[in-house]
């Protein structure tokens, strides 16, 4: 199972990879999101995969769940929906003011407007 | 266990919330988060003090013991970047009231800055991985507000770049994190120290080192990793670049120090070797760029990139000295940015321009100014009675200790060239016949000096009075050198 979820990050981590490097704004912002799905994924692999309860106490169950990993990538999630709906708005900003999300058009770092 | 540990994290954060309420009160906002940062400054001055004289000063948050809750851990390292960042943090609120504007300041601006400090100071104090994660989630998600705050062009295009390139870095942070808790079965970094040096520090760990040495290296742009430096830390306001310039490389140079000198320690041979040659690269990128921009920002910012490879070079050496000197140079830099970013943006404000080429002759109208940015230009480069001299000097020692005599040789000449390109801006700027200032510039430099000049005091205290910082110092790089110290306090009983 485990590899089996690594395989799936990885395709992830590829397909993010690929739309980070696109021209257009809006298919960066979905590599990154595709980027922290693989991340929360390959999180709840590395905690390994047995079977177990789910980690609540009072049922009947002896074996359980790491919980250690549900929490990080409860957080890891909450920051990430932060940061990707910030750069939503930036995104739209951006389109309003620059009148393009072509990232060829948003190059060099120079003072040039 | 001490509960004092806390408050540097605490005060801001609860300043940051409270500033939210107060945005329509402008006055209010200067008055209250100036009355904050000093009550921080005080704090941390005491947490240093606490930890020169008690040792290791430790918090279980929630009594949970060490390796199961969330430790917070102060050495003297952290002390010291704490306090710091405190400082560095009152005098660019103290610059913000004359430069950045009543818009931006109403738009939240201090609550942003608050957080940013609190995040910086969580990064420093935090004894667990996943922790720091959040911590550096905090100072960039208020990075990102303060980069973009304004929303002029630039700002929304370069923001843009440095969100994306953040976004990546952090996920390969979680990324790291997970394989680490994959081998290890633990997250507080003590635990892990303990952990990797009872089952030997195999070929996976290794890997994991370098996958940290990237994350890190990408929020503390070291050579391969610094491409987006220049056009971000160019885009905002000159208070914010001065922030950033002072804080926020230093926290990447910080987590390497830590992560390298406690956690994977025990296959030095590869991963140091691999840090000099980044070292060497990022010094020699650094002031190529220095040295071929004249633009006033641009060469600051490249010399950020410069003194990063510094102390990096220092951390690769590993040797009492080499350490003690990255400590020395890290507090140094941090002050002297901070006084060059504000002096850049004065001279932006009076001229009008960033271009090198628009002025000369400044020095008959405004002779403060210039003799500031004189003595901040040799500070910089490392002369003597001056404050970049000690870090160098043991950075050198170091690494003639461990016999680069090469690259030791290389490091100091590149304090020529950041010399050249610090004194290309006071030879041109000042110098000269006075020219013409173009439309917009020309106003007082009122109010907009004396955060620079205390600066300037500070680091020039930290050179004279060596002699008196060296005993903190020394034991910041005692601790680094035996983390036994810092695992024992942190996992006692």
């Amino acid at each position: 199972m485990e590899i089996l979820m690594s395989v799936i990050a990885g395709i992830l981590f590829m397909a993010a990879t690929y739309l980070l490097l696109s021209k257009s704004l809006l298919r960066v912002i979905i590599g990154t999101a595709l980027l922290s799905h693989g991340v929360h994924l390959l999180l709840l692999t590395m905690g390994g995969l047995k079977k177990g309860a789910p980690p609540i106490l009072g049922g009947k169950s002896t074996s359980f769940v790491d919980p250690l990993p549900q929490a990080l990538i409860l957080t890891a999630i909450v920051i990430s929906f932060g940061v990707t709906s910030f750069l939503l708005v930036m995104a739209f900003r951006a389109y309003q003011e620059l009148k393009s999300d072509d990232m060829d058009q948003m190059r060099g770092n120079d003072q040039h407007e | 266990m001490n509960n004092f540990v806390i408050l540097p994290i605490l005060l801001p954060l609860l300043a940051a919330v409270l500033l939210i309420f107060m945005n329509r009160n402008v006055m209010l906002m200067r008055i209250f988060s100036t009355a904050v940062s000093a009550v921080s400054i005080v704090i941390s001055a005491i947490l240093v003090q606490t930890v020169f004289t008690g040792g290791v000063q430790t918090l279980t948050l929630g009594g949970w013991k060490a390796p199961y809750g969330i430790v917070l851990a102060a050495d003297q390292l952290a002390s010291l970047l704490v306090l710091t960042t405190a400082v560095i943090g009152l005098l660019v609120i103290l610059y913000s009231f004359r430069s950045i504007g009543e818009k931006r300041e109403r738009a939240f601006y201090y609550s942003a800055v608050q957080f940013l400090l609190a995040g910086v100071s969580g990064a420093f104090l935090t004894g667990d991985l996943f922790n720091m994660y959040v911590f550096f989630e905090l100072l960039l998600i208020a990075s990102y507000m303060l980069i973009v705050l304004g929303g002029t062009k630039i700002q929304l295009r370069e923001s843009l770049k440095y969100i994306v390139f953040n976004i990546v870095s952090s996920a390969f942070f979680v990324i790291g994190v997970g394989y680490l808790y994959a081998v290890t079965g633990t997250l507080n970094m003590a635990d892990l120290s303990v952990k990797i040096s009872e089952s030997g520090q195999t070929g996976l760990i290794t890997v994991i080192g370098v996958l940290f040495l990237v994350v890190f290296g990408l929020k503390g742009g070291i050579f391969p990793l610094y491409f987006w430096m220049p056009g971000s830390y160019y885009a905002p306001p000159t208070a914010i670049s001065a922030l950033f310039g002072s804080l926020l490389t230093k926290v990447g140079l910080y987590a390497i120090l830590r992560v390298f000198t406690l956690i994977f320690i025990h296959d030095t041979g590869f991963t140091h070797q691999l840090m000099m040659w980044l070292a060497m690269l990022t010094v020699l990128f650094g002031v190529i760029g220095s040295i071929a921009y004249a633009d006033v920002m641009k060469i600051v910012i490249y010399n950020i990139i410069t003194a990063v490879g510094v102390i990096l070079f220092g951390i690769a050496m590993n040797t009492p000295a080499s350490i003690q000197g990255a400590i020395y140079y890290l507090i140094h830099d941090m002050l002297i940015k901070g006084a060059l970013f504000m002096l850049a943006g004065t001279l932006i404000a009076l001229t009008g321009t960033a271009s090198l080429h628009k002025m000369s002759g400044l020095i008959t109208r405004y002779p403060v100014l210039g003799w500031m940015f004189f003595i901040s230009g040799i500070s910089l480069a490392g002369i003597p009675p001056f404050s970049g001299f000690i870090g160098k000097l043991k950075i050198a020692e170091g690494g003639f200790d461990r016999g680069e005599m090469l690259f030791s040789v290389l490091i100091l000449l590149s304090s020529l060239l950041v010399l050249y390109s610090v004194l290309k801006i006071f030879i041109t700027a000042f110098w000269g016949e006075e020219k013409e200032t173009p439309a917009g510039g020309n106003r007082s430099a009122k109010g907009l000096l004396y955060p620079a000049a205390v600066f300037l005091l500070l680091s020039l205290a930290f050179g004279l009075g060596t002699e008196w910082v060296s005993p903190y110092v020394n034991q910041a790089a005692e601790t680094l050198l035996n983390p036994e110290k810092y695992i024992e306090a942190v996992l006692k009983e």
